[in-house]
């Protein structure tokens, strides 16, 4: 065969790339060209580009080793633009596409010229295994500054600094049936649940869908295996009942068969998702999947054999090589030695001698090889060394020869002389692991299987592996594996499943020779002295340094690979784990499965934040509630101020009269002059309003209020305080009395949810017994408090209600209708002033609103927010439940013994915690009242207080500051504190140093700074 | 995630739905009046943490916002069984050691133990015994 | 009836009072994309709002409340958990929330009427009747790819399989909750708290981007 000009590498035919188009792509800046049906890696291999990057740790040049997930060692940043870049892309799993630009992740500034070359000359004495921690650790004010040099050579990519241009999205899945893997197991399982009737999604990581079938030299019903690759993916696409996500890798398998896709769904067209019919598209998505069953036919991946130097670009995996060359078209050198431990392998040789390349040995490590693929070799005139394998190989940048020695596998030797052989490619297979990855996920433990040399999956429950997931490989038997896993999980769904044996495809059974169990190599020289021996690849683990790490008293292998950072890359080790478990059961002289394995946890591989973030960002980021007014207050300019997921407005800054906007302070001094000397107004939609009825309602307030409900008349409302049965305030509001066996409670803004959950819990679980309905009705009403002295007669013309101050007093509430709207006025006060809160349904609020400023106008009727409304209540020494509690606070230590039923005849929650002898003893800190001597300092929320400011540090600490204002009314900075003993201190000074050194010092009063009598509220 | 079978609900919903709410059957002493401080402290702080057989109550609170109740097995999460506000549980962690005891003496060649036993704490048949109240 | 329990009559003048929908903002800041693109391809899905409908929370007894349901209004309750029964001009329907909670959605302006019934069939039994109308609203969903719209949107299974007609639920949607059904084969229902209207209006929006989204103009209804 012959290739093409300007691809080297490239083969005129064969493989499933198109080659009457040309792609161009750069890479570390150079230009190429691929063809679609490339990945990055066919192309650049095909392009004769050997160095991918540097390495990790020594910066040793790296070439392309696999052409899967697996792959250590070609792992690029991607992207042409800075704000389309993604790091840790995989260039085997990169579908090529036109105007790619790729860079090496490692190898700054440059793979080809890298200054980091120096420390891997210099090389290992100054990296031993535990380098960071022996290394950087000491100073440890220093370690900052290595991280960054550090973190700058290491290779784990850069995120952009511009904003993505793409989006991400999420889908929710349910199935019968979830298939990892479309390879010859996955299909045939899929077949057969989708024939039984089941809900199937077939997930499969790769461009093309077929695992193995895309290279395989075997036939199907004595067709090309993609003859019935094809006739079966059509014939599952047939089936309603069967979702197939190609490109969709499963990376993580949570609790109760809920598993993970991450859907690629355009990284295969462009650096950013084209959009479609004018509509954006998702870049990527990420599908969150509930399987009743789930079958992992997950494949497996080939081994490397450990032997020194086998980092130098060339040294490739076997099956790799035939990957390249029968998929892609790409024959990744000119001469090839294989060094094998099985018959598979030698596919690899048969391969490359096909294309037209020269094959210079296959060194086998068994003694006598045996099989069909051997003997296909023998007869193609490839010579087969015996008993032998590759200890060496030669080259810097690229491979030149291979030394090549008869060894004995259990004495861990070589016994022969050495023969070296030039070449510029070694394929090497020390056989294969199955991909237990997800199903390590659930917890299941991976036994070792002296059968195929690897582990498979323990059994979970509704987790089935199969084909080469449970090291099942000759293809016949896969194909059967597959049909028998799909008839289980199916039969376990409750599915007839009936099976005919002649719808498996015909596979000409193969004989296949034992493996021999060979991880390392053995070197003439120790470990310790050999060349570089690589488990890991892309952490640049050794050989020798896992076992300097066993010398140095590692046994257990999860602290041999913290040690040496074996598997801690962002392949997770999948080339070197049980390489590296061999070498440490070696050196420790015990067995594979008595050294144990690591467990592999999520992600599989990585996944991209888009996609775990999906929707949810920007503007989607958090649900923004609005009350029904929201219009209007965004028309009238309102700052808002987040309080929990409601927009409220903070401030309405009006314009001063040079322009400009009020600062906060300005229009909040201004809203509250308003509200004490005329009218203010405010949105209180977000109040928690609950509706309670039934004929136990009021015994159930009497049993979860600290206070008495059983005298509250129709037409009345009380404040009431909610504990938890520890005795400490959980929330505050008013609850009404609508009807003898009807009631509306008001809660805090923030604890709507909880409160009703409250009520539910006590109710469902302790008191079922008890005849009442909790429901919520905060979003049915809105609330608007009309407040200030003006109040009574801004309303007086809008309302039927008789608002005479004794026909409707302080603490009643009423029926009728305001601005022609059916209405509940509540004349309660959280500002001290005359107030009545109107609640009207929230269709209507607009209506009513707009008509109180429409009448409001003659009075200047001020809107007021949630920063004026904090300023009006911390005046008259009102709480805020979580600002100026904090879950340590009783009753009693907010000075509200009144509210306190302790003569009530059921024990109510939080009574008998308010008789322990913590709650009752002195000193307890206590909610008091805090004036600056300074009137013009706002002492700051949070600020610590002490008695004795001359008191050597560290100073005792009594207390902190709640809540901290500057009163307009008051012309003074003015503050709620919690001081220890302090209802006991009333003008006694405490004091309150802040960071800059300055003491403030406050005078202890009462909390009622304003109207302390409270006259103001009844006029 | 787990997949939680709401009692009320009568169907399996996504763990987001639901609130879990911590060790099941803790009844509100009836008299606390009369209960020592360090019972009151028991019932309103002391929990257990068992390796195995647990007993939790989990509201749905994005459902039919009932509370109910779960036996879990805290090493496999593996559900057990889901029951209403009220219903004692069928499955214990006594219940559970007396079907392993049984089946290990039946085998005769148990190679395979099952990992960990289970610990009889928490709300054992003993503990589930003294609930009384509305629980009860 | 019974003066235990105070009965609200929000019946007001629409000719002199003006009401705003839950989506009314919503409508106005984030406009209302129409269905279909300018080449005539027919959007994917297609929402709106039903505005203004009666809304009741009804608690109770199931035995009590199918009795008096059925003699007021013709229809009785859902005989399993997750289901809803419409009426025959699928014009009122009632949805099982929970054990002892049905949600009654009729016109508007049946709602005072049917209470001011309901109660005086219930007579003593200990029921709760509470009027939500202004709380909530109802969105339809309709089109081809609507059950893709949930599928980006909810945690519940929306296959239509598995989803059948009279079904309803309440699940997640997004960061919120909504009451989910399908009182026939060419629509959803969700029925959203009004202050998280807004949120799931941009929600939908946004998801169903790619399916061309459109909003039905019809659904600007007005109170009755």
């Amino acid at each position: 065969m012959s290739q093409t000009a300007s691809q080297p590498n490239r083969l005129a035919q064969g493989g499933q790339v198109d080659r009457t188009q040309a792609l161009t792509f750069t890479f570390n800046g150079h230009t190429y060209t691929g063809h679609p049906g490339d990945t990055l890696a066919s192309a650049l291999l095909a392009n004769g580009v050997d160095l991918v990057n540097r390495s990790f740790k020594y910066s040793r040049p790296r070439g392309i080793v696999a052409s899967g997930a697996e792959e250590p060692n070609a792992v690029v940043q991607l992207g042409a633009t800075e704000a389309t870049q993604v790091p840790n892309v995989r260039a085997t799993q990169q579908a090529l596409y036109d105007g790619l630009v790729a860079r090496s992740t490692n190898g700054w500034p440059d793979a080809q010229r890298d200054i980091m070359r120096w420390i891997g000359k210099l090389g290992s004495p100054f990296m031993p295994p535990g380098f960071y921690y022996k290394t950087f650790m000491a100073p440890a004010s220093m370690w900052m500054t290595y991280e960054k040099f550090i973190r700058k050579t290491a290779g784990l990519g850069r995120s952009p600094t511009q904003s993505d241009p793409d989006i991400y999205d999420h889908m929710h899945r349910h199935c019968d049936m979830l298939i990892v893997g479309a390879g010859p197991a996955g299909l045939s399982a899929a077949l057969t649940a989708a024939r039984a009737g089941a809900r199937v999604i077939l997930a499969d990581e790769q461009e093309a869908m077929g695992g193995s079938l895309l290279d395989t030299r075997e036939t199907l019903d004595d067709q090309p295996a993609a003859q019935w690759l094809k006739t079966t993916l059509a014939a599952l696409a047939e089936h309603d009942n069967v979702t197939l996500l190609p490109r969709t890798t499963a990376h993580g398998y949570h609790d109760h068969h809920f598993v993970t896709l991450h859907e690629r769904r355009t990284e295969h067209l462009g650096d950013s998702a084209p959009s479609k019919a004018g509509y954006r598209q998702p870049r990527s998505r990420l599908h969150r999947v509930r399987a009743g069953q789930v079958i992992l036919a997950t494949g497996a991946h080939e081994r490397p054999l450990v032997y020194a130097n086998n980092d130098v670009p060339g040294n490739l995996l076997a099956g790799a090589v035939s990957t390249y060359i029968r998929r892609y078209g790409v024959v990744p050198g000119e001469k090839m030695v294989l060094s094998t431990s099985n018959d598979h392998a030698y596919r690899a040789a048969l391969d490359w001698q096909e294309a037209g390349r020269e094959v210079v040995a296959i060194v086998d490590a068994r003694t006598a090889p045996q099989g069909d693929l051997v003997a296909q070799a023998k007869a193609a005139g490839i010579r087969v060394i015996t008993g032998s394998a590759v200890l060496e190989a030669k080259g810097a940048q690229r491979v030149s020869a291979a030394r090549v020695a008869a060894i004995d596998v259990d004495a861990f030797r070589v016994t022969g002389k050495v023969e070296t052989l030039e070449c510029d490619t070694i394929a090497s297979s020390g056989g294969y692991s199955p991909v237990i990855h997800l199903a390590s996920h659930t917890g299941a433990r991976p036994v070792w299987s002296d059968a195929i040399i690897g582990f498979v999956p323990s059994t979970v429950a509704g987790v089935a592996a199969s084909g080469g997931a449970r090291g099942v490989y000759p293809l016949d038997e896969v194909l059967a594996d597959g049909v028998e896993a799909g008839v289980n999980a199916a039969t376990a769904l409750g599915f007839d499943v009936t099976v005919d044996d002649a719808d498996l495809p015909q596979v000409a059974s193969r004989h296949e020779g034992p493996v021999c169990a060979l991880f390392q190599v053995p070197h003439e020289k120790a470990t310790l002295r050999a060349p570089k021996q690589f488990v890991d690849l892309q952490n640049d683990v050794t050989a020798s340094a896992i076992e300097v790490a066993t010398l140095e008293g590692f046994e257990s292998i999860e602290h041999v690979k913290r040690y040496t950072a074996m598997g801690f890359g962002t392949d997770q080790g999948k080339l070197g784990n049980i390489n590296g478990m061999a070498v440490t059961a070696r050196c420790l002289g015990q067995s594979i499965p008595e050294t144990g394995t690591t467990v592999f946890r999520p992600n599989y591989t990585p996944v991209t934040f888009g996609a775990v973030v999906g929707r949810h960002c920007r503007e989607l980021f958090d649900p923004e509630r609005y009350t029904p007014m929201q219009a209007w207050h965004v028309a009238r300019g309102a700052e808002f101020e987040d309080v929990g997921q409601w927009k409220r407005p903070w401030y309405y800054p009006r314009k001063r009269a040079d322009g400009g906007l009020e600062s906060i302070g300005e229009a909040v001094a201004r809203e509250c002059r308003a509200v004490r000397e005329g009218v203010g107004i405010l949105d209180a939609s977000t109040l928690g309003k609950i509706d309670i009825q039934g004929p136990d309602a009021r015994e159930f307030l009497g049993r979860i209020y600290t206070n008495k409900w059983q005298k509250l008349a129709p037409g009345r409302v009380r404040y009431g305080l909610m504990c938890g049965d520890d005795g400490m305030v959980m929330d505050d509001g008013t609850t009404s009395c609508l009807a003898e066996n009807h009631f509306l409670m008001t809660t805090t803004t923030g604890n709507a949810a909880p409160v009703l959950e409250w009520l539910e819990l006590w109710h469902q679980t302790e008191w079922p017994e008890l005849d009442v309905y909790f429901n919520s009705v905060t979003d049915h009403w809105a609330t608007m408090t009309v407040t200030g002295p003006e109040a009574r007669k801004l309303l007086t013309d809008l309302t039927d209600i008789d608002l005479d101050r004794e026909a409707f007093k302080f603490m009643d509430w009423r029926e009728g209708h305001v601005a022609g709207v059916p209405a509940r006025v509540f004349r309660i006060s959280f500002t001290g002033e005359l107030a009545f809160e109107i609640n009207v349904q929230a269709h209507y609020a607009m209506h009513v609103w707009e008509a109180l400023f429409a009448r409001g106008e003659a009075f200047d009727l001020t809107p007021y927010g949630t920063e004026t409304m904090h300023v009006l209540r911390a005046e008259k020494g009102f709480i805020i439940v979580g600002q100026d509690t904090d879950g340590s606070v009783t009753p009693e230590d907010l000075g509200m013994h009144w509210a306190i039923g302790y003569d009530k005849p059921f024990p109510w929650v939080g009574k008998r915690a308010l008789t322990r002898a913590d709650t009752r003893r002195e000193g307890r800190k206590q909610l008091v009242g805090l004036k600056p001597k300074d009137a013009s300092v706002v002492l700051e929320e949070g600020a610590q207080i002490v008695f004795e400011p001359n008191h050597a540090i560290p100073m005792p600490m009594v207390g902190h500051v709640t809540s901290s204002y500057y009163s307009p009314t008051l012309e003074s900075g003015f503050a709620l504190a919690v001081v220890k003993g302090g209802h006991q201190r009333m003008g006694e000074s405490v004091y309150l140093p802040m960071v800059d050194g300055r003491v403030h010092e406050a005078e202890i009063v009462s909390t009622q700074f304003v109207d302390p009598k409270g006259e103001r509220q009844h006029v | 995630m787990f997949h939680i079978y709401c009692p009320y609900c009568e169907e399996l919903r996504e763990e987001e739905e639901f609130h879990p709410k911590g060790q099941a059957h803790i009844a509100r002493p009836e008299e606390p009046d009369t209960c020592s401080d360090e019972e009151w402290g028991d019932y309103l702080f002391f929990r257990d943490n068992p390796r195995g057989i647990h007993h939790e109550m989990w509201l749905h609170a994005v459902g039919c916002r009932k509370f109910f109740n779960i036996t879990r097995n805290t090493v496999s999460y593996e559900i057990l069984e889901t029951y209403k506000m009220g219903e004692q549980p069928t499955i214990t962690a006594e219940h559970l050691a007396r079907e392993e005891k049984n089946a290990r003496e039946e085998k005769t060649n148990n190679a395979q133990v099952a990992e960990g036993g289970q610990q009889t704490v928490g709300a054992s048949d003993a503990a589930v015994a003294s609930v009384k109240g509305a629980q009860a | 009836m019974s003066n235990s329990v105070h009965v609200y009559d929000a019946r007001t003048d629409h000719a002199t009072v003006t009401a705003e929908s839950p989506l009314a903002y919503s409508f106005q800041r984030s406009g209302m994309p129409a269905p279909g693109d300018a080449s005539g391809e027919e959007s994917r899905a297609v929402i709106g709002e039903r505005a203004f409908l009666g809304h009741l929370i009804l608690r109770g007894g199931a035995i009590v409340l199918d009795e008096a349901l059925r003699e007021v209004l013709g229809i009785g309750l859902p005989g399993r958990p997750n289901s809803l029964t419409v009426d025959a001009d699928g014009q009122r329907s009632v949805q099982w929330l929970s054990p002892d909670e049905w949600l009654l959605i009729v016109p508007g302006d049946e709602t005072f009427g049917l209470e001011t019934r309901l109660r005086a069939h219930l007579g003593g039994a200990h029921v709760a009747i509470v009027d939500v109308s202004a709380g909530q609203t109802l969105i339809e969903l309709s089109g081809e790819a609507a059950h893709e719209v949930l599928m980006k949107s909810t945690v519940y299974d929306v296959d239509p399989h598995t989803f059948t007609v009279g079904k309803g639920v309440t699940t997640l949607f997004a960061k919120t909750s909504v009451i989910l059904r399908r009182p026939d084969a060419s629509r959803w229902e969700l029925i959203v708290r009004r202050s998280f209207a807004d949120y799931v209006y941009r929600w939908l929006l946004d998801a169903g981007e790619e399916y061309g989204i459109g909003v039905a103009r019809e659904s600007r209804h007005e109170p009755q």
